[in-house]
């Protein structure tokens, strides 16, 4: 595989790392350098066939991948669509993450460097950090909003376990673009040393690319094992968009097969005519944030607008700019799911399957029960999902336990 | 020849180095930035740099944060800056502004070059716009002659760093450290020699920013570099006074001390 490979829908960006108008590099220049060491690093890797087999070990032996895809018959009959959940939801740490950070950790250690930073939100990157800093014996600090830190103290619990340190973040709406903010200030400070191990594909380029492609199995895997499965391809393929990393892992194998329909549900929160949302392709505009021009929810002075949504994980007001790309050029579909719907199917998948989804997947089940009856229109048959079940709910309890009124009172 | 390019040429004839102080544009006030501005004019600030305040400076320190959020705040808009550099560029000093580039983007980038010319300012510094992302501000700043000031870092290669100010215009901005803005107690070690490799690259005079916040450090930049810039031991000064008549008397002491700094360059 090529990276000079000239930009076409699925394949690479130019080699500054645009995506169509997207993309790019927006940032100071003390951090060019480490950029192109970055990006030299990752692009010998690729080519090496002992890296490919270290990492794949790696995903193997220690993440557990490939993940399953399991044929949801009761949720499939309850819906009217042939569901396969693509299960990331059984990876170690409990998500698509550990891919992204077990590749970047790979990558720093090449580098010679012996530090990482990472931001997070929720907390799941930075645990999936700290995991991964634990195993190849890297010094790690996690920026975190302080209101998240709040929010979700039983994952800084785990990060701090696994030998973090965890930096609460006081700036600004104190959330995870704040983090963001605070971890590329870190890495200006310290670039010589440290390596910014990006939570998603957004951000300067090379993180766009360098990310999707450490989650690009997901899709890989879950091509294959439809094939074998069902002995044809999925008529769609689903998956949430936040800043969007598990939705490139799980298109990218598919981008080359028109007759695969692309779809990325955005965190639509009380409904995009509301304002209170994180869609930021279908509710926001071209702009550039954290490193790289993409969709962004501003205002008209470009100032950044806060996000909201249930889901901490999609609570973000960026996506990454291989999406916005995507959008454009009509090759994948784009669409909001408001909280309310994303609940409605977190509970139904609980009690059809048995399986707690993440928030964040609850919002590409969501939108997959909105597309099956026009996809059945279309094609005169029930549709083939593959859905990227990309985290498990476990982080969820408490939020969805309020939600749904479940939590005894103290 | 800019009138940045006049400043720095007086100074030189004068054997000393230019005095550059930032202030965000609305902090605290739309007309409290002004009367900051022009106070530091009166006591001895060479050149202006306003600042557009941005959501997300990931250039910034804890102190510019501040400022910028408690401008944003009170509603500061891109327009209300252009009004500011107005009139501070009333005062005669040279007013150049700097900003992340969304807001640029979004105002409309040959629109705010057009406005930023009609205000009297003589150009822009952009932190986190680097040339080769620069093609629309390339064609905007030449259409409307204003001085495009990009980034110079210790890490910048000797490549990167000759494109660098090939695309210049006015003056270099050095960045002293590797690090964000906001004023330190240890000198940098790495200013002096990245301002020789800038000299080398080029004729353009060279400002040394970040870190910077007292006389004696001002001196000792004036020593090696064309330029010292100084912004968050300036706004620090109005964060922590009591009033704005407060915080106007104590940043006129320290924009004279910095004055006095850069009028006895240390060797």
């Amino acid at each position: 595989m090529s990276v000079d490979t000239p930009a076409g829908p699925g394949l690479y960006p130019d080699a500054a790392g645009h995506f169509g108008r997207f993309g790019g590099r927006f940032v100071p220049e003390a951090l060019v350098a480490a950029l192109d060491e970055l990006d030299g690093a990752w692009r010998t890797a690729m080519g090496e066939e002992s890296f490919q087999t270290e990492f794949a070990a790696l995903l193997r032996d220690y993440a557990g991948a490939p993940s399953l895809l399991y044929p949801a018959r009761r949720l499939s009959a309850k819906i009217g669509a042939q569901v396969l959940l693509k299960r990331e939801d059984l990876n170690h740490t409990g998500a698509h993450k550990v891919r992204n950070v077990l590749g970047q950790a790979l990558l720093t250690k090449r580098m010679g460097k012996q530090r990482v930073i990472a931001e997070t939100g929720a907390g799941q990157h930075g645990v999936a950090t700290a995991t991964a800093a634990a195993l190849f014996d890297l010094e790690c600090v996690v920026y975190m909003g302080e209101v998240d830190t709040q929010r979700q103290a039983l994952n800084v619990a785990r990060m701090r376990m696994l030998g973090a340190t965890v930096v609460p973040v006081t700036a600004g709406s104190r959330t995870l673009k704040d983090a963001m903010n605070e971890a590329m200030r870190d890495w200006v400070a310290n670039v010589d040393s440290t390596h910014y191990l990006i939570g998603t594909a957004a951000g300067p380029h090379p993180f766009p690319a360098l990310v999707r492609d450490f989650v690009r199995g997901i899709g890989d895997e879950a091509r294959q094992q439809c094939l074998d499965l069902v002995g044809a391809l999925p008529d769609a393929v689903t998956a949430c968009v936040g800043g969007g990393s598990n939705a490139l892992g799980v298109f990218h194998a598919f981008v080359d097969d028109p007759s695969v329909r692309l779809y990325g549900f955005e965190a639509g929160g009380d409904g995009p005519a509301t304002g209170r949302h994180a869609a930021s392709i279908t509710g926001g505009s071209s702009g550039v944030l954290h490193g790289t021009r993409t969709y962004v929810l501003q205002d008209a002075d470009g100032q950044t607008v806060e996000s909201h949504s249930i889901s901490a994980g999609l609570d973000y007001p960026g996506v990454g700019p291989e999406h916005a790309w995507l959008h454009d050029t009509g090759r994948a579909t784009y669409r909001p799911v408001t909280d309310a719907d994303a609940m409605a199917a977190f509970e139904l998948l609980c009690r059809t399957e048995g399986i707690i989804p993440a928030i964040e997947s609850s919002h590409a089940l969501a939108g997959t029960v909105a597309i099956a009856p026009e996809l059945t229109a279309e094609l005169g048959r029930e549709p083939v999902v593959v859905v990227n079940l990309s985290g498990r709910g476990d982080k969820d309890v408490h939020t969805a336990g309020e939600y749904f009124g479940v939590l005894d009172k103290e | 020849m800019s009138r940045i390019g006049v400043a720095f040429d007086q100074a030189r004839a004068e054997g000393r180095a230019v005095l550059v102080g930032c202030m965000p544009a609305g902090f605290p006030t739309v007309e409290g930035s002004i009367a900051a501005m022009t106070a530091m004019v009166e006591a001895g600030v060479d050149v202006i740099e306003v600042e557009i305040p941005y959501s997300d400076p990931v250039m910034d320190g804890p102190v510019i944060q501040q400022a910028s959020d408690i401008a944003l705040a009170g509603g500061v808009r891109v327009a209300d800056t252009l009004r500011i550099v107005d009139a501070v560029a009333a005062t005669g000093a040279p007013v150049v502004t700097m900003t992340y580039w969304n807001p640029i983007e979004q105002y409309g980038v040959d629109a705010f070059a057009r406005d930023l010319a009609a205000a009297g300012g003589t150009g822009l510094i952009t932190p986190d716009l680097i040339p080769d992302e620069a093609q629309e501000w390339l064609a905007a700043s030449d259409a409307y002659g204003l001085d495009r000031t990009f980034l110079v870092s210790p890490s910048s290669t000797d490549a990167r760093l000759q494109m660098t100010v090939e695309h210049c215009r006015g003056f270099v901005y050095a960045t002293a450290i590797m690090g964000v803005t906001g004023a330190r107690t240890q000198a940098s070690a790495a200013a002096p020699v990245l301002v020789s490799r800038v000299r080398a690259a080029t004729d353009l005079p060279v400002g040394v920013g970040l870190g910077i916040g007292t006389g004696e450090q001002a001196g000792t930049a004036a020593g090696f570099a064309d330029g010292v810039i100084v912004g968050s031991a300036l706004i620090r000064r109005l964060l922590d006074a009591p009033s704005l008549s407060a915080g106007l008397t104590a940043l006129r002491e320290l924009s004279a001390e910095l004055a006095a700094g850069v009028r006895a360059p240390t060797p």
